[in-house]
């Protein structure tokens, strides 16, 4: 059974329609990688996985499970206590995620009460112990620190600290390393996989930057104005693509120009509530569109493992199939 | 050294010692700190070339862009434009020269004024600093839009109508329209997708080759650098650490940081991928940084020595053939580092 | 496709052919502002009523059915018409002189219209150069500024406009007056606060890098940008104008007699107020519910103004 599964999720505002049907798994001990542009719905399902779309956004999906329990049947407070207890979410801006009012030490304790319980002693031991397992030198004395007192970094251990806290089976991680810097992102990443590695945890990392996901993911989806076009292991999608949309991502990332030449750039820009084209929503942009794809929407090819939403899927060389 | 050789004509911009210093009160019993946000950076810049400037948040390099169009002044050191220093001028020939230094800022949200139309956001320089007729500055703005790839009518549209890499664009053709020689281009692609990265990228490349344009190219993201620098310059904590041309630096970096970063970042190909070099803690306070090299505190290679005498930027001596690399590291001086032990 | 991009795509094959991609389909930031504005009911409202009384009061002399200064021997203390002894031609009574109260209200609309728009224009023009200023300056001219904001704030307002009033003498104009140097520190600061925040974003900056001078950075570039705030005070301004004019008027500091004003009818009136309510309850609902009006509209501009609050 996977850890997560999703068939044929929609979040839609109003007539908008930020995540078209989309269908996904995630499996326990896995790292799946959703990558896209901004516009491209990546954040929003991961929203509506937690429960945390609000009016007047709207969420149908024929099957949204975890770990075999359906989260749409449930109770209210049953997924409450589930989402932040078995699955966990880390944002992408951590110096708002923690609330400047409290200390870090009482937001931490206070997760853990909702979720645990115990005696103050032990909620204030618990914590120390996290903020040590996510590398924070002299835990202690940070419990008493407030949000502003931190650097990026740290804030963002913190935030990872408190995902934690009750030893989830799944972490949803929306670019949580973009506000930071290099060095700093590069201690957050090797962190994340740490803990994802010694807790068996499915992990699922949102970003824009592809390089990360192909350093660090199993699986990755790409998505495109709320649609997964292509699905499959890491390596596989980045080194042959077979949807135009990823072949141009990847071409448009400065690394993949050798020397001093000019970028392949896609033109254009992701469609927003206005201008959603019709068929294949990708066909204005695309290099190889057809009038087939300027009219009929393209259905899903391939097997499970490795799937893409495109008329002509590309072939090894790059190029699409007759 | 090769750099004081070049032709005199080809020098836009000459940076000597630039220095900026903010005294920061710490309350009332305490004595006022000093900030050194800028201390001492020197810098070539010729004409049609791209200096980058590389570094994470709170190294001064956005200072140094302020400092190089004039919106601070620096505290200490000289500016030279085309032979002339800009800090010693009169205040009228410096806004004249001024013009020719113009700057583009990260967040293209930001830069514009919301309450404008993009027609009178590009006259905006033209109405100030020449007495152009009103349809001979439509025309110009107009031209420029069609040059950044805007269409004429959105001449008359506000900037929120536009998305983030068209008003980058907008952004671009505004630096441009009083002919400058400089664009100091602070973080101008960070905000944006990849795809339109790569758009704005090319717009930058197509108008440098056009224009003859120099470029002080300011940026956290390495592999942005490497595809638009000629020369590289990576700071730490306001000084800088590591110079030189942009193949010296990513084919042959010197500088435990410089390493540190090209390893931090990711890579999409396994080949390309680097050994990890993981740095121990964070970038320590600029109000009160380590003595001696400030990198020591995170540094593999730091002895007694890194945490008492501040290294200076110099040559490798033992590396010869590396015309103009400059390198500020006792390690790499005494010829201490070597990575084959850190993969054993 | 414009020509110069297909030119440029010929040269170099990946230059952008502009897909159109306006973000949104293009609105005029008026239209936008009454979409916005408009999905306001309570607002709506208040803008009717308020064009309501500006019509009233600019056609006072055509629309009021008796002047508002004839006093009509055999008619003192007339009930409203649909009372017992009330008469249609004076719709709601008369007062204890025997004039008509509707007439009277309607050109007391205007005086309280035309000192209300009168002080927040004052106060309003003061308060943004003082605010702006001081926070495009900082430094001594900011301290100076806002200390003496800080004095005139903490001294009650409604005693601060008495203390003016007396000084220089009860009178419409000077009542008026009073009332903008009372409500004139929340322009300044607000004023400030915006410019303020406006100071530190980078289009401000990148002015300054084409060579800006302080006046065009503070008029035309930084103002545009801090009025959203300082229209919706102005509104809510508006209505405490009236309350305080009709306040001064109340206690006989504003206008004089036989001049029709709302605060001045309430005060003149209250020793009938056992025998006739109506003297004394049009005058009071007419403030109550010109003061709400306004202050509906000001929430609704709030609202369709402030951009942290669209979607």
């Amino acid at each position: 059974m996977s850890l997560l599964q999703l068939d044929n999720l929609s979040v839609t505002f109003g007539k908008f329609r930020a995540v078209d049907n989309i269908s996904y798994k995630v499996e326990e001990g896995e790292v799946l990688g959703i990558v896209g542009e901004s516009g491209s719905g990546k954040s929003v399902s991961s929203l509506a996985i937690m429960g945390l779309i609000d009016f007047p956004g709207k969420v149908t999906a024929d099957q949204l499970s975890f770990d075999g329990k359906d989260l749409q049947a449930m109770p209210e407070k049953q997924r409450r206590k589930l989402t932040g207890s078995d699955i966990a979410m880390i944002f992408q801006d951590p110096m708002t995620s923690l609330n400047p009012c409290f200390t870090v030490g009482y937001q931490i304790i206070e997760a853990l009460k909702t979720h645990q319980g115990g005696s103050k002693k032990e909620l204030k031991k618990r914590a120390v112990e996290l903020l040590t397992q996510v590398g924070i030198p002299a835990p202690e004395s940070r419990l008493d620190n407030y949000p502003h007192q931190l650097s990026g970094g740290m804030s963002q251990r913190v935030m990872i600290a408190m995902a934690i806290a009750c030893n989830p089976r799944l972490l949803v991680a929306d670019e949580p390393t973009t506000a930071l810097d290099v060095t700093i992102q590069a201690q957050i990443i090797d962190l994340l996989i740490e803990l994802q590695r010694k807790k068996k945890m499915g992990l699922v990392l949102i970003t824009h930057d592809l390089a990360l996901v192909a350093e660090v993911a199993h699986r990755v989806i790409v998505m495109y104005a709320g649609q997964i076009v292509e699905s499959g292991p890491a390596a596989e999608v980045f080194s042959t693509p077979r949807h135009p949309y990823t072949q141009a991502l990847l071409a448009s990332l400065p690394e993949s120009a050798s020397g001093k030449a000019r970028l392949d750039a896609l033109p254009g820009v992701v469609p927003g509530q206005y201008d959603r084209p019709q068929g294949c929503l990708l066909s204005p942009r695309c290099p190889y569109a057809t009038d087939h794809c300027r009219k009929e929407e393209p259905e899903n090819q391939g097997s499970l493992n490795r799937q893409v939403k495109c008329h002509t899927p590309l072939d090894t060389q790059g190029r699409p199939a007759a | 050294m090769s750099k004081t050789n070049v032709a005199d004509s080809a020098l836009i911009l000459k940076a000597e010692g630039l220095k900026q210093h903010y005294h920061v009160k710490q309350g009332m019993f305490k004595p006022e700190a000093v900030v050194k946000a800028v201390d001492g950076v020197s810098f070539n810049l010729e004409k049609g070339k791209t200096l980058a400037v590389v570094g994470e948040s709170g190294c001064g390099k956005s200072t140094l862009g302020r400092m190089l169009t004039m919106i601070e002044t620096p505290t200490d050191g000289q500016l030279g434009y085309l032979g002339q220093n800009l800090l010693t001028l009169s205040k009228s020939a410096q806004t004249k020269l001024r013009q020719k230094i113009q700057i583009i800022f990260q967040n293209p949200y930001g830069s514009l004024n919301p309450r404008k139309k993009i027609g009178s956001i590009l006259e905006e320089p033209l109405v100030i600093n020449t007495d152009l007729p009103k349809a001979d500055r439509k025309a110009k703005a107009i031209s420029m839009m069609e040059k950044v790839g805007l269409k004429a009518e959105h001449y008359d549209r506000y900037p929120h109508m536009f998305s983030g890499g068209q008003r980058q664009r907008i952004a671009i053709a505004r630096g441009l329209m009083l002919d400058p020689h400089v664009i100091v281009a602070d973080e101008p692609v960070s905000a944006l997708d990849v795809s339109v990265q790569a758009q704005v990228l090319n717009l930058m490349m197509d108008l440098q080759e056009e224009f003859g344009l120099s470029y002080v190219f300011i940026s956290h993201d390495l592999s942005v650098v490497e595809h638009i620098a000629d020369d590289v310059m990576v700071m730490y904590l306001g000084k800088v650490v590591e110079q030189g041309t942009c193949e010296q630096l990513f084919d042959n970096p010197k500088h435990p940081y410089t390493l540190a970063l090209l390893s931090s970042t990711p890579q999409l190909s396994p080949e390309k991928r680097r050994l990890r070099i993981k740095l121990e803690g964070e970038l320590p306070s600029p109000l009160n940084p380590p003595s001696g090299c400030a990198f020591h505190g995170r540094c593999r290679f730091a002895n007694e020595r890194c945490k008492s005498e501040t290294p200076v930027l110099k040559l490798d001596s033992y590396d010869e053939s590396e015309q103009g690399h400059l390198i500020a590291c006792h390690a790499v001086e005494e010829d201490r580092i070597n990575l084959a032990e850190e993969v054993a | 496709m414009t020509i110069q991009s297909e030119a440029q795509s010929a040269q170099s094959n990946s230059e952008t052919p502009m897909v159109e991609n306006m973000a949104p389909a293009p609105r005029t930031p008026l239209r936008e502002f009454w979409h916005y504005f408009s999905s306001n009911k309570g607002a709506v409202a208040g803008l009717a009523f308020i064009i309501l009384i500006c019509f009233l009061a600019v056609f006072a002399n055509v629309v009021a059915p008796h002047s508002p200064s004839d006093q009509v021997r055999d008619a003192f203390l007339l009930p409203p018409a649909w009372l017992d002894g009330g008469n249609w031609s004076y719709i709601l009574g008369t007062d204890d002189v025997g004039r008509d109260i509707l007439s009277r209200l309607i050109y007391g609309a205007r005086l309280s219209l035309a000192v209300g728009a009168l002080a927040v224009t004052l106060s309003l023009v003061l308060g943004i150069l003082l605010g702006l200023v001081a926070g495009y300056f900082k430094g001594v001219i900011d301290i100076v500024i806002m200390r003496l904001v800080d004095i005139m704030l903490a001294m009650p307002s409604l005693l601060l406009a008495i203390a003016v009033v007396a000084i220089l003498g009860p009178s419409i104009f000077n009542a008026a007056l009073a009332i903008s140097i009372v409500s004139l520190p929340n322009y300044v600061r607000l004023t400030r606060a915006a410019t303020l925040s406006e100071m530190s974003r980078d289009y401000v900056t990148s002015s300054r890098v084409i060579g800006a001078s302080p006046l065009r950075l503070m008029f035309i570039c930084i103002l545009p940008n801090c009025l959203a705030p300082l229209i919706v005070q102005a509104t809510m301004g508006f209505s405490s104008a009236i309350l305080d004019l009709a306040a001064l008027g109340f206690l006989g500091l504003g206008a004089q007699p036989p001049t029709p004003e709302w605060g001045s009818m309430l005060a003149n009136a209250l020793q009938f107020v056992q025998r006739a309510w109506w003297v004394v309850t049009f005058p009071g609902l007419m403030i109550l519910i010109t003061v709400l009006a306004f202050n509906l509209m000001g929430d609704g501009l709030r609202d369709a103004l402030d951009p942290k609050l669209k979607q």
